[in-house]
């Protein structure tokens, strides 16, 4: 039955497409400005505050701790503010733009990115028009707080298989940019559930054409993180061991 | 050292074919952006949505849309090329350390 219902979606969305006269699926990128309904833009903005706060706490910290650091987290800032303006076609015929904010977090610390991130979709969301002021709580939340926490974990949990650091690195930037567009899909459903299938039925479609576009630009993401750290770790060894992303002599 | 450059230039060339295979393989599309194709979403799911608020400023068109992402990917790796300029004369004007 549901299947059925999901098929009907998607022949709609497909038709509607074609209305607009170009075969163009959806591709994922910001949630854009008033399509999320007043409670959902209070509710994920809310949730946002206390991680931008003690963001700016750790990143306060940091820089008291190694005041070198200071120029690592502005590069890292600015390799996410490069990232997120790059749209790059994918193979669901459509583009989309990677995050950025894993590389960052899995050497400051999630909350870190927050900070950063939230800036980035600040100046997206007033000059470029991309994304929104309104539905800022909610992309803060998938790219700013879901995505750099993701990488975090994973970059742990690969540390702890004894993997190697590129290993690492690829897999932890990777996930968090797969996982901040299920996360702005998983948004979307709960603010637009289907009418025929509810929030199910709408998770599976956004799912479906958010995650796929996503797939080839989280590889391109993970790739990008590893050269960058590469390029760090022979360049910036001092401010590494200072982070305790390298340890001793490694 | 040598062997990073190797793997580092592997690797970008390998981000370079992921992102091009799309356009080969894929004639009939023009790899729209997100913003339009994602609200046609929404209508298709939910037709009587109204978006309740407006960018402030929109770019009066794609021409000014372009010029303000490469303002922001020049700034971006404007400052991101400094820093790494910078690391990389510190290491070659300080061997002893």
């Amino acid at each position: 039955m549901k299947s059925k219902k999901q098929r009907f979606l998607i022949a709609a969305t497909a038709a509607l497409t074609l209305v607009f006269g170009c075969v163009e699926s959806v591709s994922a990128m910001h949630i854009m400005e008033g399509y999320l309904p007043l409670n959902y833009c209070v509710i994920w903005g809310v949730l946002c505050i206390p991680f931008l706060i003690i963001g700016l706490n750790s990143i306060k910290k940091t820089i008291e701790q190694n005041r070198k650091a200071l120029l690592i987290l502005v590069m890292i800032g600015a390799y996410a503010f490069v990232l997120s303006a790059l749209k790059i076609p994918s193979v669901t015929g459509s583009s989309s733009h990677p995050t950025g904010t894993g590389l960052g977090a899995i050497l400051f610390g999630p909350t870190a990115m927050c900070v950063i991130g939230v800036i980035i979709l600040l100046f997206q969301a007033i000059l470029l028009a991309h994304g929104g002021l309104t539905t800022l709580g909610a992309n803060t939340f998938s790219m700013a707080i879901a995505g750099p926490f993701v990488a975090y974990g994973i970059y742990i949990l690969c540390k702890k298989l004894n993997l190697s650091k590129s290993a690492g690195v690829f897999l932890a930037a990777g996930l968090s940019d797969l996982f901040t567009y299920s996360v702005t899909a998983f948004q979307l459903a709960l603010a637009h559930p289907s009418e025929v299938g509810g929030f199910q039925a709408s998770f599976v479609e956004f799912l479906g054409i958010f995650a796929v576009t996503q797939v080839p630009l989280a590889i391109i993401e993970g790739l990008l993180a590893v050269v960058v750290m590469k390029g760090l770790e022979s360049y910036a060894r001092p401010e590494l061991t200072e982070l305790r992303y390298l340890e001793g002599g490694n | 050292m040598k062997k990073n450059i190797t793997v580092v230039l592997v690797l970008l060339l390998l981000v370079v074919a992921i992102a091009v295979t799309p356009l080969l393989l894929i004639k009939d599309s023009e790899f729209g952006g997100a913003d339009g194709a994602a609200e046609e979403a929404i209508t298709a799911i939910n037709p009587n949505y109204q978006p309740w608020a407006q960018s402030i400023l929109e770019p009066p068109g794609g021409e000014t849309e372009s010029l303000l992402f490469c303002l922001q990917a020049g700034i971006g790796a404007g400052i991101f090329g400094f820093g790494f300029g910078y690391l990389v004369a510190r290491k070659k004007y300080q061997k002893g350390v």
